[in-house]
């Protein structure tokens, strides 16, 4: 490259001079600073009469010589000396690199914190539930503090809105079961039997669970994502200080609206689904949609309608609840927001599928079977 | 400082919609000097900035960058055009999941990828220094940097490449009047030892009487005046009398002259 800088080592009155050459920038510096760590001998003098510019990384290349080789610099500019003035003097011993144990001392560090970070979120996210009741206790105390509003405009982004997507989920996942069901079945010429899986599978489980992932990652992100902002906004901070209670008027109305709407999209979801599965029933198997009707109404109990309902709202608080509870533990910087909108997420449809399965086990040994 | 332009501007014109922000703004800033770039909320300071370091698109009017016009350019002048300035954002705009060090060392890294290691750490370190960051911050994250050491620290990667030309927006706005005087003198003196040639945007009257060459006022959408703070007194135009000489502006020059 034109300018490249380069060094020639010269023997003058029994001294060894270094002549420079080229621009000692940054741009054109290549390897010649390892060729002048790697130097076997201590060059008595360094000539940069020849050298078209100096930058910081050249000035600090001669400050190092200086340094490490008591090498004399002749045939500075007045701004070459300067800078290398101005770097000798930032010549301090900086730890560049955070501080990092061994593998074996990181590995458990990192499973301590995950576990504390795990216990942690548990203890926290039980504290934010006690904040709640209490708030909800205040509510019932004081029921004009009860936002009324706040709660409907919730209905309708959790409720109103999600319709269209959840309608559509539900009505492939009806189709799919239905397929997959009739294929299995008619190994053993049981393919009506199709009827007694789409009805009953989708009023007892996954009506209600296939909602709560979609609201889960619908409704739970964008609480966690809200709540969030608003923190790092001081938003939270300023409601407090004009005596605004957080819980009661942004965590109660989310909560309350996932709670009271699971009910109602999961068995939504549930119709859609055996609507589905009525049509693959009618399309592949040749059952007509009125006979349809009647054998679900035959063989789905009771009791399977009640098993969703009850869980609906169950999950619809755990939604809320953790959505909320990661948007408020936002702190510091913006990247936190993902992380937390992340675990909202995360931590919510587990939350679900855990108490899913106790509900299943429960529920059986009660006898609606 | 000298008669040689480092940026011109001529017949800027920047709108946003029907919003018209800037209408035939013309700018000179000659090297070796710190010009302070004035205005009231709105007259589009920071968007002059942005369009001349180029993110911004203006609508009409030419801009040249040390001898090159921007709008002229083809990729690899601009590429080169663009390590030849570095620009301090109003929060830092640090990347926050590198440690500063690291930050610093991100220019460097994209534009020599050759360098190694040892020669990065090194630079980070001096550079760091030179920016008056105590030796500790630099394997800190920038969530763990106070505002002001946060702007250090944009300013040390700012200079990561030894840049001609440096950029600031609002360098002390948000400091308190210690560490907004040490960031003042700060800047000069990189200015004087690296040979900085500064665009300054300010709201900061301590800053432009204790540091500016020049200030540039912005007020219906062009530059009405520039010059030195005496000659732009000698103007009559109500905005600049009242910025200059009103009582903040008046206590800020009992301060210089204290000094």
């Amino acid at each position: 490259m034109e300018g490249q800088a380069d060094f020639t080592e010269r023997e003058t009155n029994g001294e060894t001079v270094l002549h420079f050459t080229g621009r000692l920038t940054v741009a054109r510096i290549g390897d010649l600073d390892d060729r002048l760590t790697d130097m076997a001998i201590r060059p008595a003098k360094a000539d940069i009469s020849e050298v078209e510019r100096v930058d910081t990384v050249g000035a600090w290349i001669l400050h190092k010589l200086k340094r490490d080789y008591g090498t004399k610099i002749v045939g500075a500019s007045n701004n070459a000396e300067r800078l290398i003035d101005q770097v000798a003097s930032a010549d301090e011993i900086v730890q560049v690199r955070p501080d990092e144990g061994s593998a074996f001392s990181r590995t458990l560090a990192r499973i301590g914190a995950g576990t504390m970070e795990g216990f942690g979120s548990l203890r926290g996210l039980l504290a934010f539930f006690g904040g709640l009741c209490i708030a909800i206790g205040n509510v019932f105390a004081n029921p004009r503090r009860f936002r009324f509003n706040a709660v409907v405009q919730r209905f309708e982004t959790v409720g109103v809105s999600s319709l269209g997507i959840i309608g559509l989920m539900s009505f492939l996942i009806g189709i799919v079961i239905a397929q997959q069901g009739a294929v299995q079945l008619r190994q053993f010429g049981a393919e009506v039997f199709t009827i007694n899986l789409v009805g009953r599978i989708t009023m007892r489980e996954l009506g209600v669970l296939m909602t709560a992932i979609m609201v889960a990652g619908r409704s739970g992100s964008a609480f966690a994502a809200q709540l969030g902002s608003m923190k790092l906004a001081e938003e939270v901070d300023a409601m407090r200080t004009i005596g605004v209670p957080p819980m009661e008027s942004l965590v109660l109305p989310r909560v309350l609206a996932t709670t009271l709407l699971m009910p109602l999209l999961g068995f939504y979801a549930a119709l859609v689904m055996i609507m589905g599965g009525g049509l693959l029933c009618w399309v592949s198997l040749g059952i007509p949609p009125d006979t349809f009707i009647q054998r679900i109404r035959e063989v789905v109990p009771m009791t399977d309608l009640y098993v969703g309902l009850i869980k609906a709202p169950v999950f619809g608080f755990i939604i809320g609840l953790t959505g909320c509870f990661q948007g408020m533990q936002v702190e510091g910087n913006n990247e936190e927001v993902g992380l937390k909108t992340t675990a909202a997420v995360v931590q919510a449809i587990f939350l679900v599928i855990v108490l899913d399965a106790f509900f299943a086990v429960f529920f059986s040994s009660i006898g609606w079977v | 400082m000298s008669d040689e332009t480092v940026i011109t501007v001529r017949g800027l014109r920047n709108a946003f919609g029907e919003q018209v922000v800037h209408e035939s703004l013309d700018l000179d800033l000659y090297r070796g000097e710190i010009l302070g770039v004035v205005g009231g909320s709105g007259t589009g300071k920071s968007v002059l900035m942005r369009s001349i370091i180029g993110l911004q698109q203006p609508e009409e009017g030419e801009i040249e960058i040390l001898g090159q016009n921007v709008a002229e350019a083809n990729e690899s002048e601009y590429l080169d055009l663009r390590r030849r300035w570095g620009v301090l954002f109003q929060n830092g705009a640090l990347f926050s999941t590198l440690t500063v060090a690291e930050n610093v060392q991100v220019p460097l890294r994209e534009f020599y990828k050759d360098l190694d290691e040892e020669l990065l750490d090194e630079i980070a370190s001096y550079k760091i220094v030179m920016s008056g960051l105590p030796v500790e911050a630099a394997p800190k994250f920038p969530s763990e940097l106070s505002g002001g050491m946060r702007k250090r620290a944009g300013i040390a990667r700012a200079l990561a490449l030894d840049p001609p030309l440096l950029f600031l927006d609002e360098p002390t706005a948000g400091l308190d009047p210690i560490g907004a005087a040490a960031f003042d003198q700060l800047i000069l003196d990189l200015k004087e030892s690296l040979d900085l040639t500064v665009f300054l945007i300010t709201h900061d009257l301590d800053t432009l009487y204790a540091i500016c060459d020049r200030v540039a006022v912005l007020a219906d959408k062009k530059v009405i005046a520039d010059g030195t703070i005496d000659e732009l007194l000698a103007t009559d135009h109500p905005w600049i009398q009242e910025y200059f000489d009103g009582p903040r502006a008046r206590a800020a020059l009992h301060a210089k002259e204290r000094n």
